[in-house]
């Protein structure tokens, strides 16, 4: 559905203002960089670019599993509580005596349990959704509410400080001057725009979005693509959760990945990925990411309180999905 | 059978599924009050009845809301931050007496209400995404008025009833709520704004070529929703002296979780009132149950716990559902048609 070669080519001014509104998110993101540039004081440096991309990332990591997990028509509720379970596990790893002992291990271990963890349980939400016939906002409804708690319960809500240089290059260290963990955003929205555009696996994903008997019929996996999306959903969250509580030195059950979930959604639906399934906008989700950044940082640059922003953020999300809607029906 | 032998077209309310979905909220609700009541010695004690409706009103007023959107097969993630944005302003203006708080903070709902009804029917936006944008822009309303504060109420007027206050020797949250839950079990079963609500959920394509006013019944089900929202917002803001600004961080997808426990499906067309209080009061009573529990000193669970077993409930329920619905659906569908 995504890049389908039956697009209309009819004349030129209709189609040009569809391609504009489409790609809205994409024209609104550079005519703030413009502004930005013409009137935030200092906006062209890297530390501009990096305080942004280094904010941004964690939104962007979720993104691209919630994007595969809205192409097949559902949604991921839970991300925000598995980004909390995940940075929940990584200290009690690497602070207990065994991880205390051998630090390579324990770092090691770290990274990798608490990434699992979020997978499996990612692959739950899907088994629980695809078993028992569940709409997926209920289903991941349940690892939401129960997530967070399972992560309180973990840490019994104690806040967990840290310092632990090795597993922090996840959050702070730096590969050739870039923040290593926007070089994993890079690479994992670049997975998975490849494997949209290039897999079967990708392909199964549209199919199941775009109707979901059908593929069925077609004999495409339904079920196994769906726990798929919804594991893989649950990794990048898992990514995402080590991310922040390696940036602030401390992990706090109650805050991670709160409200992560709607900033997902949004920048996916700022991206341009339809709601109702069948297509999947990987890099479009970056885009959106981005403008909501951008917006936010620019607004809070030119002195105007992080309320107010708020209240800009929900105004971009309805205009971007509005001007959308009308260039697809265009 | 005889239920859909009337009209075909019209999705009914399977009352089968109903019934079921009915007995076994009611069931479990009844058992765990059975099982309070006769482990802890105080939980029917006058004190813990009345505060838990005193506390649990407020959610009971969202998911009245939220079920009424659900039915429409909608959704409204906007209900916790408008309440908290008429928390704000009702606190803002408990100053000038009861009835400027209260009304000023309905207006809060009203606008939230009406944005969103506008997004969903005119711009049609998905709801989910329209009542995205809803919730942020309340948030933000909300803590801009609030100047990123808490808002201390008034005590010199009488604002501080609406929350605090008893009528009849029972807290006014709680007649608030009942009178809530009354109007919309009427409206739901006995005008035809109710059934309207029920036929846009089930099919609408089907509801507009059969003359409903479908583009009306879902504005009014958006502004009602907000309405029910500011309405809880001002309980809270009356009952605990301050209007908060971050308050009803959630509450939307608790009352998404209390309107499914009560058997209300999300793919709308199906929905009962009194289930969604029974709803809200379980997940309520799970808390209220775990506190006892605590107090016997057996056993010593923390709060958090609380999420985890909520949780674990919503999913016991969903699975349970998805079978009996599925069973009464395919004997529904059966010889009738």
């Amino acid at each position: 559905m995504a890049d389908a070669p039956t697009l209309p080519r009819g004349r030129a001014t209709p189609d040009l203002m569809a391609f504009l509104r489409r790609y809205a998110a994409l024209a609104a993101l550079i005519v703030l960089l413009v502004f930005n540039v013409l009137v935030t004081p200092h906006f062209l440096s890297l530390q501009t670019l990096n305080v942004n991309l280094t904010q941004v990332a964690t939104i962007v990591i979720v993104s691209v599993g919630m994007t595969l997990v809205i192409a097949t028509g559902g949604i991921d509720l839970s991300v925000g509580s598995l980004m909390a379970i995940a940075g929940a596990l990584a200290p009690l790893i690497f602070l207990s005596p065994f991880g205390v002992a051998h630090p390579a291990l324990g770092d090691a271990l770290a990274f990798v349990v608490p990434i699992a963890a979020a997978g499996l349980l990612g692959a739950f939400n899907g088994w629980f959704i695809t078993r028992f016939r569940v709409q997926p906002i209920v289903g991941t409804l349940v690892m939401f509410i129960a997530g967070r708690g399972v992560a309180q319960v973990l840490t019994n809500g104690n806040l967990q400080v840290f310092h632990n240089p090795t597993f922090q290059f996840i959050g702070l260290g730096r590969v050739f001057g870039a923040p290593f963990q926007v070089i994993v955003m890079l690479a994992l929205v670049a997975a998975a725009a490849w494997t949209m555009r290039r897999t079967l696996f990708g392909r199964q994903i549209l199919a199941v979005g775009g109707n979901d008997r059908a593929a069925r019929l077609a004999g495409v996996p339904v079920d196994r693509v769906k726990r798929g999306v919804y594991a893989i959903s649950g990794l990048c969250a898992g990514i995402a959760g080590l991310v922040v509580i390696a940036i602030n030195s401390s992990s706090d059950a109650n805050l991670v990945g709160l409200g992560m979930e709607l900033d997902a959604i949004a920048a996916v639906a700022v991206g341009g990925t339809a709601f109702t399934g069948g297509q999947a906008n990987v890099v479009g989700s970056l885009i959106g990411a981005l403008l909501i950044q951008l917006l936010r940082y620019t607004l809070l640059a030119n002195g105007v309180p992080d309320a107010a922003a708020l209240i800009v953020k929900g105004a971009i999300i309805a205009g971007a999905v509005w001007s959308q809607q009308r260039g697809r029906s265009a | 059978m005889t239920v859909s032998t009337q009209s075909p077209a019209l999705p009914q309310r399977p009352s089968r599924i109903a019934w079921a979905a009915q007995q076994r909220v009611l069931i479990a609700l009844a058992a765990l009050i059975l099982f309070g009541a006769l482990r802890y010695e105080h939980f029917l004690g006058a004190y813990n009845v009345l505060s838990v409706l005193r506390y649990n009103s407020m959610f009971a007023l969202t998911s009245l809301g939220m079920a009424f959107v659900i039915m429409t097969a909608g959704i409204d993630l906007s209900v916790g931050t408008t309440a908290a944005c008429a928390c704000v302003v009702s606190a803002l203006l408990s100053s000038y007496g009861l009835a400027a708080g209260l009304f000023g903070g309905l207006g809060v709902g009203l606008v939230v209400g009406v944005l969103n009804a506008f997004m969903v029917t005119r711009m049609k936006i998905l709801p989910f995404i329209a009542t995205l944008a809803g919730m942020l822009i309340a948030s933000g309303t909300g803590l801009l008025l609030a100047n990123n504060q808490s808002v201390s109420v008034s005590y010199d007027t009488d604002f501080t009833w609406l929350g605090q206050g008893d009528w009849l020797g029972f807290p006014v949250p709680g007649w608030i709520a009942i009178a809530a839950y009354v109007y919309g079990s009427v409206l739901l079963n006995y005008t035809s704004f109710g059934r309207a609500v029920l036929a846009v959920g089930g099919n609408e394509e089907a509801a507009r070529l059969m003359g409903l006013p479908v583009d009306r019944t879902l504005f009014w089900t958006y502004v009602q929703s907000g309405l029910f929202a500011s309405l809880a917002g001002v309980i809270l803001a009356a009952q605990f002296g301050a209007g908060q600004p971050a308050e009803g961080v959630g509450w939307e997808l608790f009352s998404i979780a209390a309107v499914v426990v009560g058997g209300t499906l999300l793919t709308g067309g199906v929905g009962s009132v009194a289930n969604t209080l029974a709803g809200v009061l379980l997940l309520g009573l799970i808390f209220n149950v775990l506190n006892f529990e605590n107090g016997l000193g057996v056993i010593s669970l923390s709060a958090y716990w609380q999420s985890v077993v909520r949780g674990v409930f919503l999913m016991i329920v969903v699975m349970a559902g998805s079978g009996a619905a599925r069973r009464a659906l395919r004997t529904a569908a059966g010889p009738g048609g």
